[in-house]
């Protein structure tokens, strides 16, 4: 008789039930992988206090974050997009459309409005990367135009908050002219001394970059942005080199004299409203 | 022929080739003569049918001939008296675009042109015709002296691009651009734009914003190259034809889409196979509409220069302000319903 028979299959056990931890009480951070206290991690803008990555917000926190209680008033809320080439790569055009509207419930990758910051009376344009990569179609060019020429009109500051991977390719040329669409609104601007102020946050680049986010007459960022004209990978693609550390970074883009200050997110507000001071010559309400 | 063909093309190369032979024979009995008529007749046919009916890849590729006359060559022809003007006056002279002052019919013009080479060595002095930052900021500097002394301006584009390179982003290749495109919109001189070969996004547009945009048959102007959009959207930079197809480039889309005013017409086969019909045909254009710019006020030239870019864009309006997005066919059943407004 064998003493130790050799089992013929090894029987797992099923895993005790640990109990459960109760969801969203924690945030993990996508940067440095901490695990947070999500209050906490809310309570600090949603940056993580360990390595001071700021994540994404949507256009709606971001105006919670800005703009004073109670005060936004959104306004171009009747503008749909269209598919005016009737575009269709691995899925339709439209059907991305209509799956991005569903995810965020938003039109299109921009909201405007105006509202008080800090009292001071702002037109505001603050764009989402949830909805198609905030990529910029007719909807971005037609919204941010009419926005600034609400400005225009009334004489309102202007804020534009900036998050886009560029144009819209699925639609062409039509998202290339939005870039001139929106740069002549700028130009506008100027011309009327309106004050206008950019604020880039990660990521801003090509189209949206290459317009109205580069151009404000104040242009501010929030910390490890990544800001520039064409993408990290095609650069690399192009040139075959490894990139330095850093490159297209807020700060590294800062260093290289294009940006006039890179601002933490729970100072934002502060340094809008500091600025607006010296732009405004009325008193916040 | 020694020109460069493409695949598409090699039905007419290889009757071109039977017919040079016949042409070479020392002696030519009745039926040669009949043969070679016969051919002649079918070698016209095959062109016609063939360039009538390109697709918007074969389009992509004659904008590409490495034959294709050049900015240079256009300015050579057209203009005289060309006088090229180098530098940004901030870093440095890129050569991917020249600049200039020039007569047109005895009227004193600025010229800016994106210059691509015409073999490998002048590509690669020129960069292929990808600009950097000082490209932009050169060719800027050029169209404020044109506003200055009231020349009018012609920019010929030509680019696969703005070059996307680490000393391109360092000195801000983004706000180069957009720095251009609200600048060009403020100059109090009409401003000519001619597409001849290349139009590629963000790289054609900060050089591009005219009172007047003419395009070439065969050139192409898309917010993004076809391989681009193929391996972004497709993943495989092979599905090239299909993204062109998709993105409406050729000019004859970009017509009916109001972003260009007018088609220059292109001798069979591309610009390539006969360069002063190119050239005359691009003259002919420039001259008519330059007249016609020339004479507008200053304002008035702005306004319309404003209201042409202000309408671009097609996009829905709906009434109805339920945000009802669950709903799937909101969208399409919105399209249908609604009027598409343009502007």
């Amino acid at each position: 008789m064998v003493w130790f028979r050799k089992k013929k299959y090894t029987v797992l056990e099923a895993p005790q039930k640990k109990d459960r931890i109760p969801d969203g009480l924690w945030h993990k951070c996508e940067n440095c992988l901490n695990i947070l206290y999500k209050k906490d991690f809310e309570a600090n803008f949603k940056v993580c206090p360990k390595c001071n990555y700021h994540q994404r917000l949507t256009c709606w926190e971001r105006i919670d974050l800005l703009i004073d209680k109670g005060t936004f008033v959104e306004d171009n809320v009747d503008i749909y997009p269209a598919d005016p080439l009737g575009f269709v790569d691995s899925k339709p055009y439209s059907q991305r459309l209509e799956e991005a509207q569903k995810k965020t419930e938003l039109a299109d990758a921009v909201v405007t409005g105006s509202g008080t910051i800090n009292g001071y009376r702002v037109e505001i344009a603050v764009m989402d990367f949830r909805f198609i990569g905030g990529s910029m179609g007719s909807v971005v060019g037609e919204k941010v135009t009419r926005s600034f020429e609400h400005a225009l009109e009334h004489n309102l500051p202007v804020i534009a908050v900036c998050t886009s991977g560029g144009a819209r390719m699925q639609e062409g040329i039509l998202s290339l002219m939005q870039m001139a669409k929106t740069s002549i609104a700028v130009a506008r601007l100027n011309e009327a001394r309106i004050p206008y102020i950019t604020v880039l946050t990660h990521p801003t680049t090509a189209g949206v970059m290459a317009s109205f986010a580069s151009l404000g007459d104040v242009v501010i960022a929030e910390p490890n942005a990544l800001i520039g004209f064409a993408g990290p990978r095609v650069i690399q693609q192009t040139i075959n080199q490894i990139l330095p550390k850093g490159f297209q970074l807020s700060e590294f883009v800062c260093e290289h004299g294009f940006i006039d200050i890179v601002v933490h997110r729970k100072e934002l507000k502060k340094t809008l409203s500091t600025l607006l001071s010296f732009f405004t010559k009325t008193s916040p309400v | 022929m020694s020109l460069m063909i493409y695949d598409f093309e090699k039905p007419i190369a290889e009757l071109e080739e039977k017919l040079s032979e016949l042409q070479s024979l020392s002696e030519k009995t009745p039926e040669t003569l009949a043969e070679i008529a016969n051919l002649r007749e079918k070698l016209l046919e095959t062109k016609k049918n063939i360039y009538g009916n390109l697709t918007a890849w074969q389009r992509v590729q004659l904008a590409r001939h490495i034959a294709r006359p050049r900015s240079l060559d256009y300015i050579n022809a057209i203009f005289t008296d060309w006088t090229e003007l180098h530098g940004d006056r901030k870093f440095a002279d890129d050569p991917a675009v020249v600049c200039g002052l020039a007569h047109f019919e005895n009227i004193p013009v600025a010229v800016v042109g994106q210059q691509k080479g015409k073999d490998t060595r002048e590509n690669l002095r020129r960069n292929f015709g990808m600009m950097h930052p000082e490209g932009y900021r050169k060719a800027l500097r050029i169209m404020k002296l044109a506003d200055k002394f009231s020349f009018p301006i012609i920019v010929f584009i030509d680019t696969p691009g703005a070059y996307p390179g680490i000393g391109a982003e360092e000195r801000g290749q983004a706000e180069a651009i957009a720095y251009n495109i609200k600048e060009m919109f403020t100059l109090q001189v009409p401003i000519i734009v001619v597409i001849i070969g290349e139009g590629a996004s963000g790289g054609a547009l900060g050089v591009g914003l005219g009172d007047v945009v003419l395009m070439m048959e065969n050139a192409w102007y898309c917010v993004i190259s076809p391989e681009g959009c193929a391996s972004i959207l497709w993943r495989d930079r092979a599905m090239a034809p299909q993204s062109a197809e998709a993105l409406k480039l050729t000019a004859n889309d970009l017509l009916e889409l109001k972003v260009i005013d007018e088609i220059i017409p292109e001798p069979l086969g591309g610009a390539h196979r006969d360069p002063e019909v190119a050239f005359q045909n691009v003259y002919k254009a420039l001259s008519s509409h330059l007249q016609r710019l020339m004479q507008k006020s200053v304002d008035q030239l702005i306004n319309e220069r404003f209201k042409k870019y202000r309408q671009i864009g097609v996009f829905i309006t709906r009434q109805d302000n339920s945000k009802n997005f669950s709903d799937k066919s909101a969208l399409s059943a919105a399209a249908k319903k609604d009027e598409q407004s343009r502007g």
